[in-house]
C-alpha cells in the first residue's frame, strides 16, 4: 500500500500539526515540499490538489483531503486502535474533544496566528511588525487562556484525563509564541497552563516535528 | 430519558446551525432561552455551562458541550441510523464533509459573519454599519464562493453527492446574508451556488425555521 503523501511546508504550522499526528498514530508518510517561498502553491499544480492554495494537503489512495483540522480527523478515526489514542475512549469524550478542537481554531487560532504572522512573516516580506495589533490580540489570547487555566485546574488536559487531538492542535503556534515570538510568558505565567505546555511539549512525536520549525 | 436541552437564543446562527441539525436527526429537544440583550450569557449561571459566555450550549445527560460545529459532529455521530445522514457514508466521505465543514468554520465563516455583525449587531449597540469592512469581507467571501462555484459544477453538495454537515453548516449565516444583508447576489450571481443554495434552503426542515 502506498505511504501517505503529505503536501506541505516545513515551516507551516498547519503541515507540523499533521505531521505530528503521523507520527503519534504512527503512520508512514512520504513528505513533498510546496516551497511557498517561490509560490509553489498557488500554481496550477497544487491549486489542483487544493483550490484555496494553501498547505498541506494529503493523499491517501483516492482520497485527497485538505484543512489540518479535517486531516487529524480523519487520521485519528481511520487508525484508532494503533498509535496513541487521540479521540478519547467514549462518544462523549470524543465529543469533549471536538469541542476543544473547536475552541482552537474558532477562539485560539486567530489572535495567535495574527500575533506569530506580525512578529515572524510580516518584517521576513519587508513590511514591518504593526504592534498595535500584536497587542490588541495578545489581549484576546490573554482572554482565552485565563479559560484554558480554570479547566486545566481540573482537568490534566483539555477533554479530559487523556491527551486528545485537542491538546496536539496547539503544538505549532504555541511553540512558535514561546520559542520565536519572545511571548512565552503569555504561557509561563498561567501555572496550569504551563504545566500542559511543557507536558504536551515534550512528547517524543512533538518534539521530532518541531526540529522542522527552527527559526532563524 | 431527559431530553436534550439547548441553551440558546432563536436568533442566533449558531443556536439555528444546531436546532437544525436535531431537527434533520429527528431528535426531541427543549430550548432555554438565553436572553443576550438582557447579558444572560456572561452570567455565571450560563458561564457554568460555556466560559466563554457564547450560545448555544447543550446538556444531553451528563454531557454538557459547546462550539455549534462540535455539537453538530457528536448528534450526527450519536443519531447515526436515525434521521438524515449527515456524515456520509464512509471513512473517505466522512473526511471530506469535516473537510469542508472545516472551510466553512476558517474561510467562510470569518468574513459572512463580520458582515453580519456590521449589519445587525453595530447598530443595536448605538454604532454604525462600517461599509468599508463591510466591502472587504464582501470581497473575501466573494473569493471562497468562486471556489465553491467550481466544486459545485462537479458535485450537487459540497463533500459529494449526497448532503451533509459540510452543507447545513451554511445555511444560518447565508440566510442572514440574503434576507437581511441584501447580499443575495453573491449567490445569485453563481449558477451552481445558486442551485445548491435553493436545494439546501427549501429542506423542509430549513423551510420551518
Amino acid at each position: 500500500m502506498a505511504a501517505i503523501k503529505v503536501h506541505g511546508f516545513h515551516a507551516s504550522t498547519a503541515t507540523n500539526m499533521v505531521l505530528c499526528c503521523l507520527n503519534e498514530k504512527q503512520v508512514e508518510y512520504d513528505f513533498v515540499l510546496v516551497d511557498l517561498l517561490t509560490g509553489a502553491h498557488k500554481k496550477p499544480q497544487y491549486l489542483a490538489l487544493n483550490p484555496f492554495g494553501v498547505v498541506p494537503t494529503i493523499q491517501d489512495g483516492d482520497l485527497t483531503l485538505f484543512e489540518s483540522r479535517a486531516i487529524l480527523r480523519y487520521l485519528a478515526q481511520k487508525f484508532k486502535g494503533q498509535g496513541t489514542d487521540l479521540l478519547g475512549s467514549t462518544l462523549s469524550e470524543e465529543a469533549l474533544v471536538y469541542q476543544w478542537c473547536e475552541v482552537e481554531g474558532q477562539s485560539f487560532n486567530p489572535p495567535v496566528s495574527t500575533i506569530v504572522s506580525q512578529i515572524l512573516v510580516v518584517p521576513r516580506r519587508g513590511g514591518s511588525t504593526d504592534e498595535a495589533a500584536v497587542e490588541m490580540n495578545i489581549e484576546k489570547l490573554g482572554k482565552v487562556l485565563d479559560i484554558y487555566e480554570e479547566r486545566l485546574s481540573k482537568s490534566k488536559y483539555l477533554a479530559g484525563d487523556f491527551f486528545s487531538l485537542a491538546d496536539l492542535q496547539h503544538l505549532p503556534h504555541t511553540h512558535y509564541l514561546v520559542n520565536a515570538c519572545g511571548k512565552g510568558d503569555l504561557i509561563s505565567s498561567r501555572k496550569h497552563v504551563n504545566a500542559w505546555w511543557e507536558d504536551i511539549s515534550s512528547r517524543p512525536t512533538w518534539q521530532k516535528v518541531a526540529e522542522n520549525m527552527k527559526v532563524n | 430519558m431527559a431530553m436534550i436541552k439547548v441553551h440558546g437564543h432563536h436568533l442566533s446562527t449558531a443556536t439555528r446551525l444546531v436546532l437544525c441539525c436535531l431537527e434533520e436527526k429527528q431528535v426531541d429537544y427543549e430550548l432555554a432561552f438565553v436572553d443576550l440583550s438582557a447579558g444572560d450569557h456572561k452570567q455565571p449561571q450560563y458561564l457554568a455551562l460555556n466560559p466563554f459566555g457564547v450560545v448555544p450550549s447543550i446538556q444531553d445527560g451528563d454531557l454538557t458541550l459547546f462550539e455549534s460545529r462540535a455539537v453538530i459532529k457528536y448528534l450526527a455521530t450519536k443519531y447515526r441510523g436515525q434521521g438524515t445522514e449527515l456524515l456520509g457514508n464512509n471513512v473517505s466521505e466522512q473526511a471530506l464533509v469535516d473537510q469542508w465543514c472545516e472551510v466553512e468554520g476558517q474561510s467562510f465563516n470569518p468574513p459572512a459573519s463580520t458582515i453580519l455583525f456590521q449589519t445587525f449587531v453595530v447598530p443595536i449597540k448605538g454604532g454604525r454599519t462600517d461599509e468599508a469592512v463591510v466591502k472587504m469581507n464582501v470581497e473575501k467571501v466573494v473569493k471562497v464562493l468562486d471556489i465553491y462555484e467550481e466544486r459545485l459544477s462537479k458535485s450537487k453538495y459540497l463533500a459529494g453527492d449526497f448532503f451533509s454537515l459540510a452543507d447545513l453548516q451554511h445555511l444560518p449565516c447565508t440566510e442572514y446574508l440574503i434576507n437581511g444583508c441584501g447580499k443575495g447576489d453573491v449567490i445569485s450571481s453563481r449558477k451552481h451556488v445558486k442551485a445548491w443554495w435553493k436545494d439546501i434552503s427549501s429542506r423542509p426542515v430549513e423551510e420551518s425555521h
